[in-house]
């Protein structure tokens, strides 16, 4: 199955099928994971009802939340109000056509890949103001205007630190990043890239508006803030967006500093072994972080990307392209 | 509800310019505030200028209740106020009626209440820990906190058959006396417990997002602290040492060593502090208390003159003459069932000072029971705490100030 | 608290009879000591206290002495304060006898800010109210409510007529959605 740029319209498109699919299953269960890790560390079972040892729990909660009443606030501009999951949902899970998954699947191979994902995730802020506007109320739009400031600003460390890849890669390209890591002497653009890759991480975890960025959202102050007023399969769809927006940003930081879906030795029958073991890496990473720490105050997460992450990352920049020209 | 909604005032600024003020409610039901109360913020952008709590959603009549009850069924009323730590709130009901009673608590009764006043004072700073931390987003801490709960917890089912709303202690003593199970287990938890306090410490106390949030915020000093009303924690914090376990020693506290952790700068770190070295002292209280218990072995637990649960409404003095039938016949005269009289009675709760003031007139009913409890004073020290803080820091206000609803509301 | 020297509580209360003494009604000692005060001059009484170094107001509350039959109070009503010294260890308690016509007291909310919500709930409880306190409306019962529920003529339970119109317009719509 050799899928290149725009051969046969119909294989894109079932391979596309095929992609979704297996993406909405693995963020499905990403939720159930998260409830069991970070029940095994705060010493309790996690769910472990439905299904044997709970495995079918995150079908139960889809379930229930389809056949939930589709509520319309009174007061809400019903349009917007529509949309406003959509685009975030969109916006978070479009990022995934890009990565490469295997040396000969990508779905869809741009010469700008990076440069479209780090657009996508713009827009993903977006989505999160008009569903605080369109919410009209006041915990909705205080949780809008915070996640939307927050995701601005990490969005200018992380391209940052994106850039330093590009630099050492020469491209934009995802396919061609990956080849780059395979052929240099590392490896892994995480050994000479040790910054950039912290540096991302963080911003990938403001971006996604986890623990601990997830001021926007948090329960104890603002109850769910942007998404307040939303119920049943809306509110599903903005729960599925940030875990979608959870493997995205892992998925590329994969693809950008661990080397992709290279490993030491090719396993027979799963060509995308490596690849899914180093995203199950970082993903656990993020629910570790999510039992483990407090959350920050805003002032002080915004003073941290600013004051401190973006110079890390222009620096981190500026080092790398003295070394590329010297050597 | 005309008396719930808020009244916005516009303000205006010159010829042709209204200035409104942005009020946000945060709510009666609310995630975070620990039971029903309900702040009225007037915001700024996310800085608070003016805050208003409502409070009264919570209110159940106690001090009217008791006017009607006698002075045991009061106990159980006086259970349900501050029911995290029901053991404090017994205590002091019983060491008010003592007073008027003129009773003398037997000192196995005195080391029994200790004890039990000792486990509520930990298993209350678990449950403020626990809130604190989920508040300002560690979720792990609440159910590391909640494991040693549950200890004590079963401790208690074992000493008085109730987790929570004991009624423990009564007027002259206590209820009835440990198992020997229960001093078993309780010695255990002693030994296991300043290492598991430990643990707790390792997450948070030099975790640099637990310092930003907590240090420099609501910073109260000594003589604004005294003025504001505040007491416990809160006040040592700011640098006061003022205990009533050792200023007006009630109990056995005079007999067990233990120091007073006094804080300095008196922001919400300082308090955190304070009460983790607390949950220490504790422990140790209830380790020497335990090694005191043998030694009263045998003793009542209960004072003999301690009255019925019941008091009569109308007593007689037996004043005997003996009948050369009859034998010994009660012709006294009519006297009061309780000395009428006044009583205050004070002691340190978990949350603060918590104290009682009964008028009695003779009858077997209180005249007036009044219930100073510390949430109360707290609550309405939260405008003057939060003023110029961000919303996020509100919470970690209210979680330091360690309110409960039950308390303030009564 | 400052540099005077720490007077004890004997001489204390002789200077303080000695300096007010058309003010003071009575001083005894029962479980503590307690001081009945006019209500003319009790604001100079408690600026006095307050520099003598009873810094800590405990409590301020209200007691309604109607048909009270081991006493014959001289007015109805009374306000008690408790006030605490850290510095010497020592609790008194003040009380102020307010009549039934004439309902009102001082307010101690330039000396104490803790006297604030202690006050508001008094004028809840009982209907007296204080004068020169910044803010006086109701604190545990609903802005609408009316009556005031310690007094001793105010019932246990409401009967059926009286109760609180919000409760009882519930209560209606409640029956009508059956």
């Amino acid at each position: 199955m050799d899928i290149t740029l725009l051969q046969g319209p119909v294989l894109v498109a079932v391979s596309g099928l095929i992609l979704l699919l297996v993406s909405l299953t693995h963020v499905a269960y990403l939720t159930y994971a998260e409830r069991k890790i970070i029940a095994r560390m705060q010493q309790r079972l996690g769910p472990n009802r439905v299904g044997p040892r709970g495995i079918l729990q995150p079908i139960a909660d889809v379930l229930k939340l389809i056949q939930k009443e589709d509520i319309f606030p009174a007061t809400v501009d019903r349009p917007i109000f529509a949309i406003a999951p959509l685009i975030s949902l969109v916006c978070a899970a479009s990022g995934l056509a890009l990565i490469p998954l295997w040396e000969r699947f990508v779905l869809s191979n741009l010469n700008v890949g990076l440069l479209f994902i780090l657009a996508l995730s713009s827009l993903s802020a977006y989505g999160v103001i008009l569903s605080g506007w369109a919410s009209n109320s006041r915990y909705a739009f205080l949780g809008a205007l915070r996640a939307s400031a927050q995701v601005i600003s990490y969005e200018v460390a992380m391209s940052l630190a994106l850039l330093s890849v590009v630099l050492m890669a020469g491209s934009f390209n995802l396919q061609d990043i990956v080849k780059a890591q395979m052929e240099s002497p590392f490896k892994v653009f995480l050994i000479p890239q040790i910054v950039a890759f912290f540096v991302f991480m963080v911003s990938a975890l403001a971006e996604t508006n986890r623990v601990p960025f997830d001021l926007p959202e948090a329960e104890t102050e603002l109850v769910a803030g942007y998404f307040v007023e939303y119920s049943g399969i809306r509110f599903a769809l903005f729960y599925l967006a940030e875990y979608f927006g959870m493997v995205v940003m892992s998925a590329l930081a994969v693809t950008c500093f661990l080397g992709g879906y290279a490993g030491p030795f090719e396993v027979p029958g799963l060509p995308f072994f490596w690849f899914l073991i180093k995203l199950y890496l970082l993903l656990f990473f993020y629910i570790w972080v999510r039992a483990t720490l407090p959350r920050y105050r805003y002032d002080q997460l915004m003073s941290l990307g600013w004051k401190v992450l973006i110079p890390v990352a222009l620096l981190n920049l500026f080092v790398t392209a003295f070394l590329k020209l010297m050597f | 509800m005309s008396s719930s909604l808020i009244e916005v005032r516009p303000k205006r600024v010159n010829s042709d310019q209204y200035e409104e003020p942005f009020y946000l409610n945060l709510g009666p039901q609310h995630p975070s505030t620990h039971g029903v109360l309900r702040l009225v913020l007037e915001l700024d952008g996310e800085t608070i200028v003016g805050c208003d709590p409502r409070i009264g959603y919570l209110h159940r009549g106690v001090e009217k209740l008791a006017e009607n009850l006698n002075y045991n069924q009061t106990i159980v009323l006086s259970d349900r106020l501050d029911y995290i730590a029901s053991a404090a709130n017994n205590t002091v009901f019983c060491l008010a009626f003592e007073k008027l009673f003129g009773l003398k608590v037997p000192r196995r009764a005195r080391l029994l209440r200790t004890i039990v006043n000792e486990m509520a004072r930990i298993s209350s700073h678990l449950l403020w820990l626990a809130t604190h931390a989920l508040d300002i987003g560690a979720m792990t801490v609440f159910l590391y906190c909640f494991r040693e709960r549950e200890r004590l917890l079963n401790i208690f089912e074992e000493i008085c058959g109730a987790r929570l709303t004991h009624s423990y202690v009564r007027v002259g003593g206590v209820r009835q006396d440990f198992t020997q199970e229960a001093i078993e287990s309780l010695k255990k938890f002693t030994e296991e417990f300043p290492q598991l306090i430990l643990e707790y410490e390792t997450l948070i106390d030099v975790n640099r997002i637990w310092l930003e949030r907590t240090k420099g915020i609501a910073v109260v000093s000594a003589e604004e602290a005294i003025n504001l009303g505040l007491t416990g924690p809160v006040l040592r914090g700011s640098g006061v040492p003022y205990d009533v376990r050792k200023f007006r020693p009630y109990d056995a506290y005079d007999e067990v060593e233990f120091e007073v952790p006094v804080g300095e700068r008196g922001d919400v770190y300082d308090r955190y502090r304070v009460r983790m070295m607390e949950m220490r002292q504790s422990n140790r209280i209830i380790k020497q208390c335990l090694e005191k218990l043998p030694e009263t072995e045998g003793e009542p637990i209960i004072a003999e003159d301690a009255p019925d649960l019941l008091i009569p409404e109308r007593m007689r003095e037996p004043e005997p003459k003996p009948h050369p039938k009859k034998g010994f016949i009660f012709t006294g005269r009519e006297v009061f069932p309780v000395p009428p009289g006044e009583a205050f009675a004070s002691i340190e709760s978990p949350k603060g000072e918590l104290a009682v003031y009964v008028v009695s007139d003779g009858t077997n009913k209180p005249w007036r029971l009044r219930i100073r409890t510390p949430s109360f004073v707290h609550i309405s020290a939260i405008p003057s705490l939060a003023k110029g803080h961000l919303i996020a820091d509100l919470i970690a206000i209210i979680g330091t100030l360690d309110v409960v609803l039950g308390d303030c509301d009564r | 608290m400052g540099i005077l020297e720490k007077i004890d509580m004997e001489t204390l209360l002789k200077n303080l009879k000695e300096k007010f003494p058309r003010y003071i009604l009575d001083l005894r000692e029962g479980d503590t000591t307690t001081l009945t005060v006019k209500r003319e001059g009790f604001l100079e009484i408690m600026q006095f206290l307050k520099g003598e170094g009873f810094n800590h107001l405990i409590d301020l509350c209200g007691v309604d002495y109607l048909n009270y039959k081991l006493e014959a109070k001289p007015e109805r009503f009374e306000v008690v304060y408790h006030l605490y010294s850290i510095s010497r260890k020592e609790l008194l308690r003040v009380k102020v006898p307010i009549p039934e016509k004439d309902c009102w007291q001082y307010s101690l909310t330039s000396l104490w800010k803790t006297a604030n919500w202690f006050e508001r709930e008094c004028y809840d409880m009982f209907g007296i109210v204080f004068k020169g306190h910044p803010d006086l409306r109701r604190i545990l019962m609903p802005e609408d409510w009316e009556g005031f529920p310690l007094r001793k003529d105010y019932p246990l339970q409401l009967e059926e007529e009286r109760e609180w119109k919000v409760y009882r317009e519930l209560k209606t719509k409640a029956r009508g959605a059956r």
